[in-house]
């Protein structure tokens, strides 16, 4: 239990004129809910937000990476990637699909390879 | 103008201007305020430096979902102990909780146990506290350098960082569950969950053996404070020596099993050839492979950088890290003639052996030209880098000897 929140439980729990219990003590903390502490070690609860990864392809050919690649990772994953024969984004894409479970269309496959392959070195 | 810089340059400008990609919506300013390039053979190497992620300052932007940043390298120039809000981070799913109440956390421990366990944070913190120094390190560190390419995470060298983890020892909680007699295995996961309900669900398992050593643990502590949310919050599996594979991020479950485990993440992904520094030639095929598990011994130079201008006749002062692997580092040697003759560098401080470990030395007086300096480790085990590049078609275990040229004028 966090000391310095129990010491203020105490506090308010005496001003208030209600007997300091154990009681009291836990159900402020439960409702806190914000850290746990013992043995000089505090732990606060953490609520982020993760940076918009909204970064599209254009061009001919475009909507089959969109609709199919992007729903799992950013296009960072593919723009960072060396320059790859066909056959290997074929099998990037096989991958994918086989093993990662990723629902691609099956129809837009080779618009998917055609256009990972052609994109500029 | 080389062929790599002139690739790089244009694959970049060409994207843009062509606008091959959209930024939709505006992405943040901070996504793209400079950029770094990481030197990767036939690019691309350029890679922004990005400020947009909680808990974390400048970061090399690998992919943004699910995140990948890479250490900028002159934070390892700084010290030992890698700051956390510059420590790598690397997700295999996007399906990452951004909300964790540390009151609400709980650890399960189940399986081959006498006790089912539902720790709280507050009962891990009532436990034995350890601490100690580890080098977390991705296996595909450094996979962009590796010829020929290979896909996957196109790291430089900063996919690896050293911090000072504060928790409890495995072994004391799995004392506590009591681990039946024909357990094998305890395999751990987080709260990290697959885009897709199908896909295989992130996990690694150690051997009973390991697991109960004495130095795998569970940390709620990096560097004195909790760990940044994209480093593993509230609770991570430190595993000393081997690689960041096993060190499971936001551990919530561990599982002992009777059997060993064949999950996709043990008996498919993260296997390496079993053979030399996991290298083979490529195109190789019909080689046996094994669980990548612990790492070779490397340095790095971190004052100076390939292609740097030094000055003529005055005294160069050269330092870097290095570590050891799964032991400690013996040595660490600097030639100024491609590997000919070697002189041992000066060894800083011991914070511990699974650590980086500071070196330094000097070039008297650089003669005008071309300076090629290059640095090797050796552990306490007597394993030195080796000067050829390992090469493996998952781009794992890079450890090969490094070096910088120098432009002395």
């Amino acid at each position: 239990m966090d000391r310095r929140l129990s010491a203020l439980v105490r506090a308010a729990a005496i001003a208030a004129g209600v007997l300091c219990g154990a009681a009291p003590v836990v159900e402020a903390a439960q409702s806190a809910a914000s850290s746990v502490s013992a043995n000089g070690v505090t732990l606060r609860s953490v609520n982020v937000d993760l940076p918009d990864a909204g970064r599209m392809f254009e061009g001919p050919g475009a909507d089959a990476v969109n609709n199919n690649c992007l729903a799992c990772h950013s296009a960072g994953m593919i723009l960072t990637q060396p320059h790859m024969p066909r056959a290997a984004w074929q099998a990037e894409v096989e991958k994918m699909r086989k093993t990662y479970k990723a629902p691609v269309d099956e129809k837009d496959i080779p618009a998917i390879v055609d256009y990972l392959a052609g994109l500029p070195r | 103008m080389t062929r790599r810089a002139a690739s790089g340059l244009s694959r970049r400008r060409f994207l843009e201007a062509a606008g091959v990609f959209a930024l939709l919506p505006p992405a943040s300013p901070a996504m793209a305020d400079a950029l770094v390039n990481l030197g990767l053979p036939g690019g691309p190497s350029e890679r922004s430096i990005t400020t947009a992620f909680p808990e974390k300052g400048r970061m090399i932007l690998q992919r943004s979902r699910a995140p990948m940043l890479e250490t900028p390298f002159e934070a390892f120039d700084r010290g030992v102990f890698t700051p956390n809000d510059q420590f790598f981070v690397r997700w295999h799913w996007a399906g990452i909780p951004t909300e964790v109440d540390v009151a609400a956390f709980k650890l399960t421990v189940r399986g081959e146990v006498n006790r089912t366990l539902s720790l709280s944070m507050a009962d891990l913190l009532a436990m034995p506290r350890v601490e100690l120094a580890a080098v977390n390190q991705c296996s595909g560190n450094s996979r962009g350098l590796f010829e020929p390419r290979v896909p996957g995470g196109q790291w430089g060298n900063g996919a690896m960082g050293n911090a000072r983890w504060t928790g409890v020892r495995l072994r004391d909680v799995l004392d506590r569950a009591g681990v039946k007699a024909g357990a094998v295995a305890a395999r751990f996961k987080g709260l990290d969950e697959p885009s897709v309900d199908t896909a295989p669900t992130f996990m690694k398992s150690l051997d009973v053996d390991r697991a109960r050593n004495g130095e795998v643990m569970l940390a709620y502590l990096m560097n004195g404070e909790q760990l940044p949310l994209l480093n593993g919050f509230p609770l991570r599996l430190i595993v000393p020596g081997w690689y960041a594979t096993y060190w499971v991020k936001m551990l919530n479950d561990i599982e002992v099993l009777s059997a060993p485990d064949d999950n996709y993440w043990m008996k498919t992904a993260y296997r390496i050839p079993d053979t030399p520094h996991a290298s083979v030639k490529p195109g190789e095929k019909g080689v046996a492979t094994v669980p990548i598990s612990v790492m070779g011994p490397r340095s790095f130079f971190t004052n100076l950088t390939d292609g740097a201008t030094v000055k003529a006749g005055a005294p160069l002062p050269v330092r870097g890290i290095a570590f050891g692997g799964d032991c400690g580092v013996a040595t660490v040697e600097l030639s100024e003639d491609g590997g000919g003759t070697w002189r041992a560098a000066a060894l800083g401080p011991d914070e511990g052996a699974y650590g980086f470990r500071r070196w330094s030395g000097e070039v008297a007086a650089p003669r005008p030209g071309t300076l090629a300096l290059s640095a090797r480790c050796a552990n306490v085990k007597g394993e030195a880098q080796p000067a050829e590049p390992n090469w493996n078609p998952a781009g794992f275990m890079r450890n090969v000897i490094e070096s910088v040229r120098l432009n002395v004028a």
